[in-house]
């Protein structure tokens, strides 16, 4: 089996490894380096549990090779709220609108409004609800994060 | 004293943030894939990739060679443990379930060999090298497989799994059915279901000290989950403690450990190593039991004036190889018409063994009752000339007729879906929709408005010996803040927010001072976690009790500190208020000083400490009633339905937090959505599953679900602790009816629409279009059609083997009736499973008498003899009055027989002397 070194930035911090080739992402994220907050629902790209931020892009790190994300800067769920504890503002929104239920598939949803919120364009609500098409949650029918996601956009009642 | 406005009133009632949601969303929840342990080593399965077939030989060399590889396992492996897989009531299988897969497979992703390695990857690899040679039959796939195939467990004299209803017809019932002035018959069929949590199972075993198991589990309940190891084991001398702390779901799937949950913590136990298994997605969607897939034929006499005259199901359930408790489903006929006016009803059900993965519990498991009942009567209303809500309002039971006894036995005293309804329709203009849909249909729009009322049991307390009571244990501790323990448990309840709001308002302090713990089942007594939508009436009772007895315990203690009297003594925003004459606050933490740390200073007798345990047993059964609109499209040109509208109507008597309720109901709704639409557990003819990813199996997103409007005008408390009442499953069981009834009414220029969920645009546009749109159906192998397969065909050497005559027709041998007195062991296979128990007969001439023993009851009977046949009447009374007619053989030291339980239909009967 082929390993490989990789240095890349999680949650503002340098992280060195050495992993294997068919190492996934979303496996090295959770194990190697601990960040259980990336869930994995279904290893097939479908469900959106698993998404984190890659160099400012939503993306499904169940779909990804821990070596492809060599030199990249990687935020994880752990990685938004500031130190004191203060929530991100979608990880606000989505409390404040019971956005989740057992939470298995939060971490996904808000790493991707979070992308699409994050950056000086702010997305609009069609942009944030065809997003949000991608992720799977069983638990809450999607009424809070939908609420969320239209406050998030600007456009709640 | 005006008592100041303050935080602690109106907790319950208040819409507030939930405490879980801070950890949940900054990734600190911990879930059963985030333990990790020193030394922990990974599991993976290898798995059947035949239906049905026996194994001829199994060869791990290749598997074992793989370096990182710690252990290769299969049944003879695990063999020196003996485990009795237990169905949810704690009931023993009929059928034996094996851990691993014993010389023959049952279905696709039966598991016969486990790898232990350092890592899932290693594992998956030496999995993929096992090599089994299979000696392969045809598998029994469907439930007409089932009832015309070969026999799926050797051993037994049929497929049927468990039967309620009897095989006899009644002539009655048959005559007014057939002489009434209408007669409304449907056949439905319900798809199978998978639960889909999005955290599938998983399980970290790990063997500490001596005889001590810890089990870190995705599971409903930890308590029950450490009850049915403990006893499934039989490992008195093992301390077996479940720990569950964060789970993702689970809508009736991890209600109780199952085969490969046991299978770990056994070669965890073997190998003395901490092991993981962590479910993957193709694994859950292949090999986790499942649910639904049912048939019903429910016909409905109706008077000239939509008055109910009598009916009769016919239903049958697919059981898969090995159940989570065999199952007819007698709930089903249980509710079918519990609110409705209908004097006569009689049913057969059956459930159905096969050589697909299992039965087991899904969110509202009784469903179809409501689908089949609401269904039929928008037909018959159709039929019969009348309105659909004007033909429910005639039969439906509303307050005012109650109390009341159904026909099943069923006493009511507070269901309202009628009141219900008419809360509903204060909210849905009905006729400015008629006039839109006319308009609609003049474009070619295809608008459909559906309308269901249903009622759903839930936190019932009676004839379910594992959900019965919870317990709340409430202590201020020596900080002066509030710790409980609860025997509830939420996979996305809330139930640490809810449970704490109770306790904050019941007690008088703070919400953020109360830590509410239901995760670990040494912390707490026995509870069942989330079951039958139980945990805000029973467990949020028995909150209510315990913080009322700790503040009575409180009052007492300042009044005596304080020199006044307890009625001056309340309790607010977690502060001791005197008033009276010398108006003075004392801290918690100050009392809590003195009860820990100086208790010679509280009144004579008192206990030192603050803390309370009660244990609460609510009412028999907590009605929710519940009446719901929908108004869809459905595209003519490409059958797709759009749903534009859903308006609920709810009793659910006091809530102690909206957005929660709100929440199971949204959720509820969300899962019939994908019920009725898209989703579906499919086979093809030789068993293999053909959805075994989420681009097979289609769940519903955000696009698929519309806004729900909530309307609880027509609520009621309830007679339970709090005036709460259940809504875990409701959105699940009144959301298809109500979804099929919109779809029905927007095609209804085009005819009736099939009913065989899930409704595809395939099978509308076929509807539409009046035409079949089957693609040519695909040739087949000879051996892969055992559908189409004559029930005589000549059966292969392994099959005409188990049909050796089963030993209730084996001719029976005179016997001297001396030979029937003495003890004997009984095992009666009721609806819930099988019962043992033992008992005593006697005879004289030919009068037999005898006792039943149960756990410290019994009951006595006297009956006849006639050679080696005796029988005998039982009357019982639990869990309702009924009177068992028992028709027993004696075969030497043996007996079988049957026993007639009334409406439910006939009971096998086996015993042995004991
Ligand atoms: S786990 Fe990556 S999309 Fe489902
Ligand atoms: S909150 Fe449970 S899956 Fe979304």
């Amino acid at each position: 089996m082929s390993t490989h070194p990789i240095q890349l930035t999680i949650n503002g911090r340098r992280h060195d490894a050495t992993v294997e080739g068919r190492l996934v992402l979303s496996d090295f994220l959770r194990g190697d380096a601990g960040y259980t907050g990336v869930h994995v629902g279904c290893e097939h790209g479908v469900c959106g549990a698993c998404t984190v931020i890659v160099d400012g892009l939503a993306v499904r790190s169940c779909l990804m090779l821990a070596v492809q994300a060599d030199g990249a800067a990687i935020t994880t769920v752990e990685g938004l709220a500031a130190d004191d504890g203060t929530l991100h503002p979608v990880q606000q929104t989505m409390r404040d609108e019971h956005g989740l239920q057992c939470g298995f598939c939060t971490p996904g949803i808000v790493m991707t409004l979070a992308a699409l919120t994050g950056g000086p364009n702010k997305a609009n609500s069609e942009t944030l609800l065809n997003a949000l098409s991608g992720h799977i949650c069983r638990c809450t029918g999607y009424q809070g994060i939908r609420r969320a996601a239209l406050k998030l956009a600007g456009d709640a009642a | 004293m005006n008592a100041p406005h303050t935080q602690t009133e109106g907790y319950i009632g208040r819409r507030m943030a939930r405490t879980e949601d801070t950890r949940l969303l900054t990734g600190k929840g911990v879930y059963v894939d985030d333990v990790g342990l020193p030394g922990m080593l990974q599991v993976a399965f290898h798995r059947s990739p035949i239906a049905r077939g026996r194994i001829k030989t199994i060869d791990l060399s290749a598997a074992r060679e793989i370096p990182g590889v710690y252990a290769v396992l299969i049944a003879s492996d695990l063999a020196r443990y003996k485990v009795d897989m237990l169905s949810f009531f704690l009931a023993l299988p009929t059928v034996p379930v094996p851990v691993l897969a014993v010389d023959r497979v049952t279905y696709v992703g039966d598991p016969i060999a486990m790898v232990v390695a350092q890592d899932r990857y290693i594992a998956e690899d030496a999995a993929g090298l096992i090599v089994i040679e299979y000696e392969e039959q045809d598998p029994v796939v469907t439930l007409a497989d089932a009832k015309h195939g070969s026999l799926v467990h050797p051993r037994t004299d049929s497929n049927v799994a468990a039967a309620t209803g009897s095989d006899e017809v009644d002539e009655d019932l048959e005559a007014l059915l057939a002489h009434a002035p209408h007669l409304v018959s449907i056949d439905l069929t319900h798809q199978r279901i998978a639960q889909s949590p999005m955290e599938p199972r998983g399980v970290v075993a790990a063997p500490q000290g001596s005889g001590e198991l810890t089990v870190y589990l995705s599971c409903q309940g930890p308590q029950l989950a450490a009850r049915w190891f403990a006893q499934a084991f039989g490992m008195p001398a093992t301390s077996i403690r479940v720990i569950s702390k964060d789970v993702g779901g689970s809508f009736g799937l991890k209600g109780q450990p199952w085969r490969e949950e046991v299978a770990v913590v056994l070669a965890a136990q073997l190998l003395k190593r901490p092991l993981k298994w962590i479910e993957d997605r193709l694994e859950n969607l292949t090999s986790a039991n499942q649910a639904r897939e049912q048939e019903i034929r429910l016909r409905v006499a109706f008077d000239n004036d939509g008055t109910l005259l009598a009916s009769h199901a016919d239903y049958g359930i697919n059981n898969g190889a090995y159940p989570q408790g065999a199952d007819s489903n007698i709930a089903v006929m249980m509710f079918l018409w519990a609110a409705h006016k209908l004097p006569v009803f009689g049913f057969h059900a059956r459930g159905w063994y096969t050589n697909t993965v299992g039965l087991a519990a899904y969110r509202g498991p009784w469903a179809l009752e409501s689908l089949a009942r609401e269904v039929l009567l928008d037909r018959a209303a159709r039929k019969l000339g009348i309105d659909a809500i004007e033909l429910r309002r005639r039969s439906l039971i509303t307050r005012a007729d109650q109390p009341c006894t159904t026909p099943m036995g069923l006493q009511l005293e507070d269901i309202s879906p009628a009141e219900c309804l008419d809360e509903l329709l204060r909210h849905v203009d009905v006729a400015a929709f008629r006039v839109e849909q006319a308009e609609a249909r003049k474009q070619g729009r295809y608008l459909g408005l559906g309308v269901a009322t249903y009622i759903e049991p839930t936190a019932g307390s009676t004839g379910i010996a594992v959900l019965i009571s919870e317990s709340a244990h409430i202590r201020i501790e020596p900080t002066g803040k509030v710790s409980a323990v609860v025997s509830t448990h939420s996979q996305g309840h809330g139930t640490q927010t809810t449970m704490a709001q109770v306790i904050a308002e019941r007690l008088g302090v703070l919400f953020e001072d109360v830590t509410v713990h239901e995760d670990d089942s040494s912390r707490g007594g026995y509870g069942s976690g989330a079951y039958g939508s139980r945990q805000a009436v029973a467990g949020g009772g028995a909150c209510i009790r315990a913080a009322d007895l700790l503040v009575d315990k409180i009052k007492l203690m300042a009044a005596h500190l304080l020199n006044a009297k307890p009625e001056e003594i309340f309790l607010r925003d977690s502060v001791i208020h005197v008033f009276g004459e010398k108006e003075q606050t004392v801290s918690l933490r100050d009392l809590a000083d003195i009860a820990y740390g100086e208790p010679d200073r509280l009144p004579e007798g008192m206990d030192a400490g603050l803390e309370v345990q009660y244990r609460y047993r609510p009412p028999p059964i907590t009605m929710t009633s519940a009446a719901h609109a929908c108004i869809v499209e459905v595209d003519g040109d490409t059958g797709f339905v759009k749903i534009r509208r859903w308006v609920t109507s709810e009793d659910c008597g006091v809530m102690i937090n909206p957005a929660v309720v709100e929440g199971q109901i949204a959720g509820g709704l969300a899962q019939a959505i994908g019920c009725v639409l898209m989703e579906e557990i499919s086979y093809d003819p030789r068993g293999n599953p053909t959805a075994v990813t989420y681009k097979d199996y289609l769940l519903p997103s955000i696009s698929d679900v519309p806004d729900f409007e909530y309307h609880h005008g027509a609520s009621a408390p309830s007679k339970a602790e709090g005036g709460f009442r259940g809504v875990g499953e409701g959105g699940c069981i009144i959301g298809p009816p109500t979804l099929v009834n919109a779809i029905a009414d927007a095609l209804s220029p085009f005819g009736d629409i099939p009913l065989q969920l899930p409704l595809t645009p395939h099978k509308l546009l076929e509807v539409i279009e009046g035409r079949s749109m089957a693609r040519p159906a695909p040739t087949q192998p000879k051996a892969s059609t055992p559908a189409d397969a004559p029930s005589e065909k000549p059966m292969s050497v392994a099959e005409a083997v188990v049909h050796e005559p089963s030993s209730a027709l084996t001719p029976v041998p005179v016997v001297e009736t001396a030979g029937i007195d003495g003890l004997w062991k009984f095992i009666l296979s009721t609806p819930m499973g099988p019962q043992a128990f033992t008992g005593k007969l006697a005879t004289s001439g030919n009068v037999v008498s005898g006792s039943f023993y149960f756990n410290m009851d019994e009951a006595s009977f006297t009956g006849t003899i006639n050679g080696n046949n005796l029988k005998w009447d039982l009357k019982v009374t639990k869990p309702m009055s009924i009177t068992l007619k028992y028709d027993v053989q004696i075969q030497g030291d043996k007996l079988v027989g049957k026993v007639k339980m009334g409406i439910f239909g006939t009971a096998k009967l086996s015993g042995e002397r004991v």
